[in-house]
């Protein structure tokens, strides 16, 4: 296939197909099927690697992605607080520890749902397939941060633009052509959990329980007022 | 004064007689699911004995309950709003499948398909969660009747501040005693699950009182199973979300009682409507222990108090509920004669479960065979009784006898007075003595004799009207709500997608 094809489907036609399959499954699923919105938590069933595995995992997922968040959404300051060597120096090595947290955690959250028999039993196939392209994405991100350095400052310059213009509906994908094929993999494997998100477990992401911290200790709920 | 009712309930343990009929009929009505299988809305403990999950009043391991800090504010003790960000990825203090046991069947088809052979097959156990061998380790009720009482009827936590003779007395061969505490959720009015649960998902209704779970907005997070001191929320394994017991309230609102209550056998079971004033709440949460037992009755209003009856009306209660806490025999045992207390008070939930505390037989260990009555303290085989004082007190006084004492002496002079009046072989002075000294008059002995013995069905469950044809009315046309329920199709809970 001509490599200039084979670009625009990836960073064109792949990010369109799986951001709107991402909204509508999301938005059909959560009115559909509010049921099968949770979290699925397995502590019940296996409590002491449960602590070792899901608590790095999350942590370190969090920063991650707050960090990608961070620099799509506000370029500039990133590389305004980069000119200073130190400063960057510290921001690349502490992405790079909570990637590795977040590995740490998935190979130990994979191998206890791989050994446990319990856990076994309420492990899907659409969880396999999600764990293996999260480790797949994890272990790029991680590799991506050893073999191609200062990655907060070339995705604030290069990526974000990138991103942006996707979501302007006016998709230059000039920025992304010139990148490694890690960096690559990294992107396509990107928009493919996205597309597959309203799928798995992903979705209690979106049910982040925000209102817990301001809504009042006690809930009563009247007759025709169900949300009162 | 912000009136509001709430379905209340009383178990009158001297008469429970731990046949496990309410658990069964609770098992096959409500819980016989996948990931259901190890919850008992329902269960019967043995006490002494560390019941189901193991140990669930220990809350220094499951952290259950509010707290008072002295800054004069209650604290959920396992995830308070401070808590719940760093522990919502992993519950420190919350039960896994072995605080309760795992549920397990028999191999019964390989009575019909094991290969010839010179023994007869056997059934052998098999999990339930992942259909492998298993070797039973526990299960529901495996301390039932002081099964294996070094391990657990020992392990008690309400043998706390019990003397070490009294600990042996519980023990000891020929001497010891237990009696039974059948559990179902206490529908609080302070509940812990709800003021726990990072979604909303849990709620209180406000007709009512009853308690649950709205499956659709829980997403797993176990805050309520962690929060719950009394351990009646459960997660179900399968469908990654929380349930509880609904206090039947599709058979409530029909009419009907709870099937548990339906079922009971020793016919120990009472519900009734209490009114309650909601704005004392969070005060008398906050009572010092001593305190509570009284502050959560200070809490009960009088359904015959034309003032009481003017604001009930005024918060929307019905004539008929109003009707039914008058009817109410939660009240009579509660407020009127004071000899049902709520269990382990000190959670500060508020618990709307009242136990009525068992009598037991008198020590064995006096210097006599027998025990005389004579003497001007006529209730000192209540403080001698086999279970001791203390241990009643932990359990319903949150650790203090008064209360106890009270309930005990009164049930007592009870007896007494009947035997005064049908065996005739104690004297009445000395029966009104007895009633004198328990504060109870005759006429009230009768009363309780009533409700307690001759109690028929009416008696017992005094169901207020629901109202749910009000409620569709508020919500939707009736004639269309009439079209769209009764017949379809009806899909099991799944996990996920």
């Amino acid at each position: 296939m001509n490599p200039h094809v084979l670009d625009q489907f990836l960073f064109i036609a792949l990010p369109y197909v799986s951001l709107f399959t991402f909204l509508l499954m999301t938005i059909y699923r959560y009115r559909q099927q509010s049921f099968s919105f949770s979290s699925l938590s397995s502590q019940f069933l296996e409590n002491k690697q449960h602590f070792w595995t899901v608590v790095p995992f999350h942590y370190g997922i969090l920063a991650v992605t707050v960090g990608h968040l961070i620099a799509f959404l506000i370029p500039r300051s990133i590389l305004a607080w980069n000119s200073h060597p130190l400063r960057l120096y510290v921001l690349e090595v502490s992405a790079l520890a909570c990637g590795l947290l977040t590995l740490i955690g998935l190979i130990g959250l994979m191998l206890r749902r791989g050994t446990t028999t319990r856990i076994r039993k309420v492990t899907s196939l659409n969880d396999w397939i999600l764990f293996t392209m999260l480790l797949i994405q994890v272990v790029s991100g991680v590799g991506i941060a050893l073999f191609h350095p200062w990655g907060s400052s070339w995705f604030a310059s290069n990526l974000s633009p990138y991103l942006w213009s996707i979501f302007k509906l006016n998709p230059d994908i000039s920025y992304v052509t010139a990148m490694p094929h890690l960096v690559k993999l990294h992107i396509v494997l990107a928009f493919l959990t996205i597309g597959f998100f309203p799928f798995t477990r992903l979705v209690h992401l979106l049910v982040i329980p925000n209102p817990y911290l301001w809504r009042k200790t006690q809930v009563v709920r009247w007759y025709g007022h169900p949300q009162k | 004064m912000q009136v509001r009712s709430q379905v209340s309930m009383v178990f009158h343990l001297d008469k429970c007689i731990g046949c496990h009929t309410c658990s069964v009929a609770c098992k096959n009505v409500w819980t016989d699911r996948k990931g259901a299988e190890y919850m008992w809305w329902n269960n019967v403990e043995t006490k002494p004995g560390t019941g189901y999950p193991t140990k669930w009043e220990d809350q220094e391991k499951y952290q259950g309950g509010f707290e008072t800090n002295g800054d004069g504010k209650l604290h959920i003790k396992s995830t308070s709003k401070t808590k719940v960000v760093p522990n919502i990825f992993h519950h420190p203090n919350m039960p896994s499948m072995d605080d309760y046991y795992e549920p397990w069947t028999y191999d019964y088809q390989n009575l019909f398909n094991a290969p010839e052979g010179s023994d007869q097959p056997t059934a052998e156990p098999i999990s339930m969660i992942d259909g492998e061998k298993i070797d039973v380790q526990s299960g529901p009720n495996w301390d039932d009747d002081l099964g294996g009482s070094p391990i657990y009827a020992e392990n008690d936590p309400n043998l706390e501040g019990l003397t070490e003779q009294q600990r042996l007395q519980l023990s000891s061969v020929e001497r010891l005693v237990f009696f039974y505490l059948p559990r179902i959720c206490n529908h609080c009015l302070n509940p812990c699950c709800v003021a726990s649960c990072p979604s909303g998902a849990l709620y209180k209704r406000g007709e009512d009182g009853i308690v649950l779970i709205d499956q659709k907005k829980c997403r797993a997070w176990r805050s309520c199973v962690s929060a719950c001191p009394y351990k009646k929320t459960y997660f179900n394994w399968f469908t990654g979300k929380s349930e509880k017991c609904i206090l039947c309230f599709p058979r409530l609102e029909t009419g009907q009682a709870p099937a548990c209550f339906h079922s009971c056998v020793g016919r120990i079971r009472y519900l009734g409507v209490l009114l309650y004033d909601a704005e004392k709440m969070e005060e008398v949460a906050k009572l010092p222990d001593d305190e509570l037992v009284e502050g959560q009755r200070s809490m009960i209003l009088d359904p015959f108090d034309p003032e009481v009856i003017a604001e009930a009306k005024k918060n929307g209660i019905s004539d008929g509920v109003i009707e039914a806490a008058q009817d109410s025999p939660v009240y009579q045992f509660v407020m009127k004669w004071k000899i049902a207390l709520p269990p382990h008070i000190e959670y500060r939930t508020l618990p709307m479960l009242f136990y009525v505390p068992p009598m037991s037989p008198v020590q064995a260990s006096k210097p006599e065979d027998t025990i005389t009555h004579n003497s001007d303290n006529l209730f000192h085989d209540i403080d001698d009784s086999r279970v001791p004082m203390k241990f009643l007190a932990n359990l319903f006084g949150a650790g203090h006898e008064g209360p106890v004492r009270y309930a005990l002496a009164k049930q007592k002079a009870v007896r007494w007075h009947r035997r005064a009046e049908t065996v005739g072989d104690i004297d009445r002075e000395t029966a009104d003595r007895m009633l004198r000294e328990a504060n109870c008059t005759r006429e009230e002995a009768e009363e309780i004799y009533k409700l307690t013995a001759l109690c028929t069905f009416e008696d017992r469950f005094v169901i207020p009207p629901m109202h749910r044809e009000q409620a569709i009315e508020m919500m939707k046309e009736p004639h269309e709500h009439r079209e769209e329920v009764g017949f379809g199709f009806v899909g099991g809970p799944r996990r996920g997608l």
